[in-house]
């Protein structure tokens, strides 16, 4: 399957570690991605805050330059970014006049969206695409033992009439399938669906880090070994301000928090260093070792 | 159709921790989760507590938590829950509210964060003679906020009011909304004003919760994301979150990309000291682990287009 590829800015700014990872599982599993460099910042929900028009058209122009490339499916491995553009293109197809209002901006640069593409996720992809049962053939090192936390936070659940889940209702437990698949164990718990906080980070610290301390407390105290993510944004609130959740509580948390590429490249038997494990504020070391991942 | 309700049980004035019973039901196809529970309380347990009147998805007084999610049970098939969800339908109080004795919740805060609001019209003019007249395109742009019912869902499932009692709430800005738009109201800048302060508008996270459990389709959150604009464009932009999207904008403006770094610090204020500071360990920890975002990063090649577009939609 050939995909049209935005990563999304985070996936090589704040979390490094996602961006080689992805596409190196998306090699492995046999998507291949056209990744689109000039494409821009989907606004991930803040830019709509006052200008919800240029969101349309900036992504409109995203849309436009992978139907380019005579592409149907844009995939992305953002959750946010996911959220955003299909919200968008939903808005796009279900109204015609707008739409081409849209066009107009774009036609200087010699560009057009016709609505014709599918926004989907890798998460989505791997269940849909790529199939569970496939995958499981595919799976060198089953993460037999390991207790993973799913954290999907919101772009990639709500609200449901703009991601499809009339269609695709198993969405909602795509990261427990997948955790499965890989040979570990989900673990349930409340926090799953709830906001990571990250969006207001910089304008209600105290609320963002007191999520992220709620969830992944909430997690360990469930028994997960780790947690796992499609959304890098939350990873960078989970990952990132967790030393911070935990000096707010007053114990050390201590979980360490996957992107999702991650986990499944564990289980095709990627090694430490491809892995990027050592890019990540919470140590990663217990993962390793119980996994059975190849150190660097 | 057979379902096992899951009912839970508190009585705060027993001091028991909640308890769950089960109720294995034979209902025919067209039964809603209220008529479960009133088939329950009036044949099994006349001690259930719970509100309900209207049943017909008007009064607003049954809503609670179905599987997890704030729902109106007058309005929530079992069938369609089974279903979907599998035969054991979970029935719990709404959060956020304390419970008063099993599904019924104070709603105390719900009506304190909706009257501060000030949930009336301040009108332009002495009372008029007659009807004041407004356009039927400002009544269209209401609807949607008039259609509240005011049952509590969205503040029951708020992921903010959560960890933040001092936010304002979904409810109590959709209402907001409502208000500052109507014609017939002259107050709209004092609204904006207070609706940008701290505990209003901002303190929202954008996760879509209120948005989905809304029986009604308010959509509360897209009231907020439009008072948000209203709130830049009449000016009162010394807060935070105007400082938050602005920097998207800008950021989007240099390279087409997020430039992480400058938008971090120019959301926090480069003149907030005590973020400055504290943004140096965050910073040396991301250092550290080699995840530190490019000090200088590179446009896209095809930025030029990027601000035109902006230019032309008078993005500045």
């Amino acid at each position: 399957m050939r995909y049209a590829f935005w990563p999304g800015c985070v996936s090589k700014g704040g979390t490094p570690e996602l961006y080689p990872t992805a596409t190196s599982v998306a090699e492995k599993v046999g998507m291949e991605l056209v990744e689109l460099d000039q494409a821009t910042c989907t606004g991930a929900g803040a830019l709509g805050e006052h200008d919800p028009k240029l969101v349309d058209v900036l992504n409109a122009r995203t849309f436009a330059l992978a139907e380019r490339e005579g592409l149907d499916t844009l995939l992305t491995i953002c959750s946010t970014c996911q959220g955003v553009m299909a919200a968008v293109n939903y808005r796009l197809r279900e109204q015609p006049e707008y739409l081409a209002e849209i066009n107009e901006t774009l036609r200087e640069e010699g560009l057009e969206y016709k609505g014709t593409l599918t926004v989907t996720h890798m998460m989505w992809a791997l269940v849909e695409e790529v199939g569970i049962d496939h995958l499981k053939t595919m799976v060198f090192r089953p993460l037999r033992g390991v207790k993973i936390a799913p954290f999907y936070g919101c772009y990639i659940l709500r609200p449901r009439y703009v991601l499809g889940m009339n269609e695709h209702p198993n969405r909602e437990n795509y990261l427990e399938k997948l955790i499965e698949a890989v040979g570990a164990e989900p673990v349930d718990y409340e926090g799953k669906s709830k906001c990571c906080g990250f969006p207001i980070l910089t304008i209600n610290n105290d609320t963002a880090v007191t999520m992220v301390g709620n969830h992944s407390s909430e997690a360990k105290e469930n028994g997960a070994h780790v947690m796992v993510t499609p959304c890098p944004l939350c990873h960078l609130n989970l990952d990132g301000y967790q030393p911070n959740a935990s000096s707010k509580r007053g114990n050390n948390i201590n979980l360490p928090v996957l992107h999702l590429p991650q986990m499944i490249g564990a289980a095709l038997g990627f090694n430490e260093t491809e892995l990027h494990l050592k890019r990540h504020i919470i140590s990663t070391d217990s993962f390793v070792e119980m996994s059975g991942i190849q150190r660097a | 159709m057979q379902a096992n309700l899951k009912i839970q049980r508190y009585d705060p004035e027993v001091g028991e921790e909640p308890r769950y019973d089960s109720h294995q039901l034979d209902l025919p196809e067209y039964a809603t989760v209220l008529d479960a529970l009133l088939q329950i309380r009036d044949d099994v347990d006349g001690s259930l507590a719970m509100r309900a009147s209207c049943r017909s998805a008007i009064c607003g007084s049954c809503s609670m938590r179905i599987n997890g999610e704030a729902r109106l049970a007058c309005k929530t098939l079992i069938a369609n829950i089974v279903q979907v969800e599998g035969a054991e339908v979970t029935i719990e109080p709404m959060g956020n509210m304390p419970v008063v004795k099993d599904l019924v919740v104070d709603m105390s805060m719900f009506w304190d964060k909706v009257q501060k609001i000030q949930p009336g019209l301040l009108p332009k003019t002495p009372e008029p003679e007659r009807e004041f007249i407004v356009s039927n395109d400002s009544m269209l742009d209401l609807a949607t906020a008039l259609n509240c019912i005011m049952c509590g869902a969205c503040v029951s499932d708020c992921t903010v009011l959560e960890v933040d009692k001092e936010f304002i709430g979904p409810a109590a800005l959709a209402k907001a909304y409502r208000f500052s738009n109507d014609p017939r109201d002259n107050a709209t800048d004092l609204r904006l004003d207070l609706y940008s302060q701290e505990n209003y508008i901002w303190s929202c996270t954008r996760c879509f919760q209120c948005v989905q459990v809304c029986p009604k389709d308010v959509a509360p959150m897209e009231k907020i994301m439009s008072l948000r604009k209203q709130t830049i464009e009449a000016g009162h932009t010394n807060n935070p979150g105007t400082r938050h999207t602005q920097a998207f904008a800008d950021s989007i403006r240099k390279t087409g990309r997020l430039d992480e770094i400058r938008l971090t610090v120019k959301a926090f204020g480069i003149t907030n000291i005590t973020a400055m500071i504290q943004l140096i360990p965050i910073g040396w920890r991301a250092f550290r682990h080699k995840k530190m975002p490019h000090l200088l990063p590179k446009s896209i090649s095809s930025i030029k287009n990027v601000r035109r577009i902006m230019d032309k939609l008078g993005n500045e």
